[in-house]
């Protein structure tokens, strides 16, 4: 397997609280990756260790082969362009308009001074994520959904190689979660960008990633491709699946009704 | 046994504060001095802390003018001498009055906003994003807060400066009919360059701990709108007594070089 991302050995605690003991784990290039588990597991954790903005109690993050736990800051930085980070609640600037939200980092990252051109790709943006003229808006005057919609559009802007999805879906109803999940699908195939989603919605998760990794007890309990993970014998795994597969049997029905 | 563990604990938080705050000066002085040097950033700030702070400004230091001129012309006027409020009013506002009061001002309508604006920015998660664009939210919103401070802190205490003997003229001359020329002779020949000075170093002084101990508050927020409301609360309780220490410092040492 050709990896973009591996995750070796990777331990990290907060004072008494041990949260990653020796995780390891492996993101294919070009492919949507999944992490699920409970809440409070270290998903968010385990992202922000592997985009340089916490640093590792031990263990090693290899970005493209290259061993970014013991950089120093500024080459930190220079790894970190690859990537592109769509957070929980997405983060965007309240201070800003959606519009400069994304022109952000093409100022700050790319620095880029032509106005027209970054307007140009603030609207190429927009339209790519179906909410083409909202520049002018605040991202207070915006629901979840297009809020979620906006950071992604904020972390393509940059075109990374690689995009982290924390909980892309966790609030949104069904069609949204859908949308969204439709859109991580779209970010993979269309710009070939390695997607790494952290997700509660285990059936969108199924549907979506080429590979799923669990994390429990700070550790990767079973990695593969869904069809694998599916068949893993772990206990909480197990009970992980059976809980949304019984809801999925739920959501069955109901179209059955329709 | 149990206080005394609560009492360890109290002081043990007390220390690691005051680390975490000298981490966070070195960070502040580090990319002070950092390309880029953003200025439509410190633009930005010297018109929310400075222009949009001149009417609370005017209106503090004209009440402070007429009040204490009311209260010392009465004084004052026992032994003939109220001649000399304008000059009274002018040394005690330039040398004291003015920083200190534009400073609580200026705690009270910016320091918390720039808390509460960080902290939150904080616990949406806002700041990490910055970071992981590789902006040093340090650099792009602490450092231009705090130089726009340094600035504006001064410039407003001149503006006091000048409403307060204005207030105060209003008061002793046109309400309470002492001569006009004699006023302004005593208050020429006896307030100096130096206790303008003194007043607008002071002044800047206070403008860089506010905005230190604010934004520190603000970036150290922890724990949703609960946590920013405590944290501004804090920022304000803290930079509130802490410049008023400062004042003493620098008053007591001023005396000493300046004054002497
Ligand atoms: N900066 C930090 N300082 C101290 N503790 C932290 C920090 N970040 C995370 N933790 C702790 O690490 C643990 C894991 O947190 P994390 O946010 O990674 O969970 P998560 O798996 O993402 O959960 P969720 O699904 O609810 O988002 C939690 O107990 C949390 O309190
Ligand atoms: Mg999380």
């Amino acid at each position: 397997m050709d990896a973009i991302v591996s995750v070796r050995n990777l331990t990290k605690s907060f004072g008494p609280v041990r949260v990653l003991q020796g995780l390891d784990m492996d993101f294919p290039r070009g492919k949507i990756t999944s992490i699920i588990g409970q809440s409070g597991t270290g998903k968010s954790v385990l992202f922000k260790n592997i985009i340089g903005i916490m640093t590792p109690d031990e263990g090693s993050i290899l970005v493209d082969g290259e061993d970014i736990a013991g950089l120093p800051e500024g080459e930190k930085r220079r790894v970190r362009r690859k990537f592109g980070y769509a957070f929980q609640d997405a983060a965007l600037f309240d201070s800003m308009t959606v519009g400069e939200n994304i022109a952000f980092p093409l100022r700050e990252v790319l620095g880029m001074k032509d106005r027209k051109a970054m307007q140009r790709i603030v609207r190429e943006k927009l339209e790519w994520i179906d909410l083409p003229g909202i520049e002018g808006k605040f991202p207070s005057e915006l629901s979840g959904g297009m809020r979620k919609r906006v950071g992604v559009a904020r972390t393509l802007a940059v075109e990374p190689d690689i995009l982290l999805f924390d909980e892309p879906t966790t609030g949104l109803d069904p069609v949204l979660s859908e949308s969204i999940n439709a859109l991580i699908r779209r970010v993979n195939e269309e710009f070939g960008i390695t997607c790494i989603v952290i997700s509660h919605d285990i059936i969108g998760t199924f549907h979506i990633a080429h590979r799923i990794g669990f994390l429990a007890d700070g550790a990767i309990q079973a990695a593969g491709d869904p069809g694998e993970v599916a068949r893993a014998e772990h206990p909480i795994l197990r009970k992980f699946l059976q809980n949304s597969f019984t809801d999925l049997r739920l959501d069955c029905e109901d179209e059955e009704e329709e | 046994m149990k206080d005394e563990s609560r009492l360890l604990k109290k002081v043990r938080e007390a220390l690691e504060k005051m680390g975490l705050f000298a981490l966070f000066l070195g960070e502040v002085a580090k990319w002070t001095f950092r390309k880029p040097f953003r200025a439509r950033l410190v633009t930005e700030q010297l018109e929310t802390i400075g222009v949009m702070s001149v009417p609370i400004i005017l209106l503090s230091s004209l009440s402070i003018g007429m009040i204490f001129s009311l209260q010392l012309g009465n004084f004052l006027s026992m032994f003939r001498a109220e001649i000399l409020t304008g000059a009274a009013v002018a040394k005690t506002m330039s040398r004291e009055l003015a920083p200190v009061v534009t400073t609580l001002m200026l705690i009270a309508k910016n320091g918390s906003a720039m808390t509460a604006e960080l902290g939150t920015m904080r616990s949406t998660e806002q700041l990490d994003a910055m970071e992981t664009m590789s902006v040093n939210p340090i650099q792009y919103l602490v450092v231009p807060r705090v130089i726009a401070s340094v600035i504006v802190f001064p410039v407003l205490t001149g503006i006091a400066n000048i409403v307060g003997v204005l207030g105060s003229y209003f008061i002793t001359v046109m309400v309470r009919g002492v001569d006009a020329a004699g006023f302004l002779d005593q208050l020429y020949s006896y307030t100096r360059p130096r206790d303008i000075s003194s007043g607008l170093i002071k002044a800047a002084v206070m403008g860089l701990l506010v905005s230190l101990i604010c934004s520190f508050y603000g970036y150290h927020a922890r724990g949703g709108s609960r946590g920013v409301g405590d944290a501004a609360t804090r920022a304000v309780v803290t930079s509130s007594v802490g410049i008023l220490i400062a004042d003493y410092i620098m008053a007591d040492i001023m005396i000493k070089v300046l004054f002497r």
